[in-house]
């Protein structure tokens, strides 16, 4: 059984969605302590503004508890940021489970001649880089994945997939049991799905 | 590196496709459904289904749609047509939708994107602006062009921005339907006015177009509908036409 943590940060219907595409069905919705220690896995996703969103993990008592969960962890997106050391969005203090910090991106000045203009937030279609760990079983370096984000995870020793806008950053993390990607597997098409279907064999 | 969006766009009148021809293994080009997973499977990057049904049973037939959409289909969609509240929003996003794009409602009640943005964020609004070159000046439009308004294309869509919204999808009436190309002039411009993403719709009728309106024009996605429901241009064929201009395209 799937445990997707429930924090109240709102639809998780695109990960439900996603994890019913690769034939998961089993899964649970929830913020009991008991269940996320016995769920097979857990998946906690993310949506909104970190500092609040810490602050709903708080609440539950989820921000000391799931740190210290042994069987395989994955963060999405803001999910992933809540589980670095810290977050530019609010000042966040976060879980500390990866080693590294979230900051906001900073574009450089537009030229004439750039053909693309750095927006943010980073969103669209980017490549992932330097894959490791299981998580990325059968997936090709420079595999593009989708972002929606204007934070980013710092580069550091639990980077697990590299990928560059504005400058290079965490696109995944892993240490441990835990894992995180900063991009949406839930909506990378094929790839995504693969991302998805290793996390639930690991 | 960040890849240029193409984005094909159906139309959809009481839960079912309304342009388009049979392609080889899709029996049925009204299935909004099979039509979109055609496109995710050849490459599109992400799908726009716009509801163009006129009655409130159409209307709730689409958000049916959208659920199913959601659950088949892994890449990025966005749905417009008729949202003109905060509960149509609320109704699309429980859907499952990504996004959703407003077009005359915003122009009507320009609030309409704080109020959106401010509950589930600018990443969810798109902004659609019809406008039409008149007289040396871009004019937004509404009911698909056909009643004009005062609202200047640059400032119209700078305030919609600080208003909230995540991207912008313009429209030139003067190129929709031509296939003579985009105003790509007038997109550069739009680019170096705003901070936002910009979608380049209504006009391509070559590859040639497109690929102009992603470099000279700057824009981040090119959205077409006819050029892929009629199979002018393949998906396939139109991102490995791209690819080998040096345009970044996730192949």
């Amino acid at each position: 059984m799937i445990a997707i943590v429930n924090y109240d940060t709102g639809n998780i219907r695109s990960v439900t969605n996603a994890l019913a595409r690769v034939g998961c069905t089993d899964w649970v919705y929830t913020d009991d302590k008991a269940i996320l220690a016995q769920a097979d896995k857990v998946i906690l996703p993310g949506v909104g503004e970190a500092s609040t969103a810490m602050a709903k993990l708080a609440e539950r008592g989820l921000d000391t508890f799931i740190p210290t969960l042994t069987h395989p962890v994955l963060g999405i997106c803001v999910g992933t940021q809540l589980m670095c050391q810290s977050s530019e969005e609010g000042n966040a203090q976060c879980m500390g489970i990866f080693r590294t910090k979230v900051r906001k991106f900073q574009p450089h000045q537009p030229s004439e001649e750039q053909l693309s203009i750095e927006k943010i937030p980073h969103m669209g279609w980017n490549q992932i880089t330097d894959l490791r760990t299981p998580l990325f079983k059968d997936i090709n370096d420079g595999a593009y994945i989708y972002y929606v984000h204007s934070y980013y995870p710092e580069l550091c020793t639990d980077t697990i997939a590299t990928s560059h806008y504005i400058n290079g950053f965490s696109g995944a993390l892993g240490r441990d049991n835990f894992f995180g990607t900063q991009f949406h597997p839930e909506k990378s098409g094929a790839i995504g799905a693969q991302i998805i279907k290793n996390f639930l064999e690991l | 590196m960040l890849a240029k969006r193409i984005i094909p766009c159906l139309d959809v009148k009481d839960g079912r496709t309304v342009k388009g021809i049979n392609f080889e293994g899709l029996r049925d080009v009204g299935d909004a459904v099979a039509l979109g997973s055609k496109y995710a499977r050849e490459g599109a990057d992400e799908l726009v289904y716009l509801d163009i049904s006129a009655t409130q049973e159409g209307r709730n037939t689409f958000t049916h749609l959208v659920s199913r959409i959601a659950a088949e289909i892994d890449i990025p969609f966005t749905v417009g047509g008729g949202i003109s509240t905060i509960d149509d929003a609320s109704r699309l996003l429980d859907a499952g939708a990504d996004k959703i794009s407003i077009n005359s409602a915003a122009i009507r009640r320009p609030e309409l994107i704080d109020e959106i943005a401010s509950k589930y964020g600018s990443q969810f609004v798109v902004i659609a602006i019809d406008a039409r070159l008149t007289d040396g000046q871009w004019l937004a439009t509404t009911h698909g062009g056909k009643r004009n308004t005062d609202k200047e294309l640059f400032a119209w869509a700078h305030e919609a921005q600080e208003r909230g919204a995540g991207e912008l999808l313009f429209t030139s009436m003067n190129h929709d339907g031509t296939r003579q190309g985009y105003p790509c002039d007038t997109f550069a411009r739009l680019a170096e006015h705003l901070r936002i993403p910009i979608i380049a719709s209504g006009g391509a009728g070559s590859i040639d177009d497109i690929a102009d309106v992603l470099t000279h024009g700057r824009a981040d996605a090119a959205l077409a509908a006819s050029i892929f429901h009629y199979g002018e241009i393949p998906i396939p064929v139109l991102k490995q036409a791209l690819a080998e201009r040096n345009i970044a395209v996730r192949l």
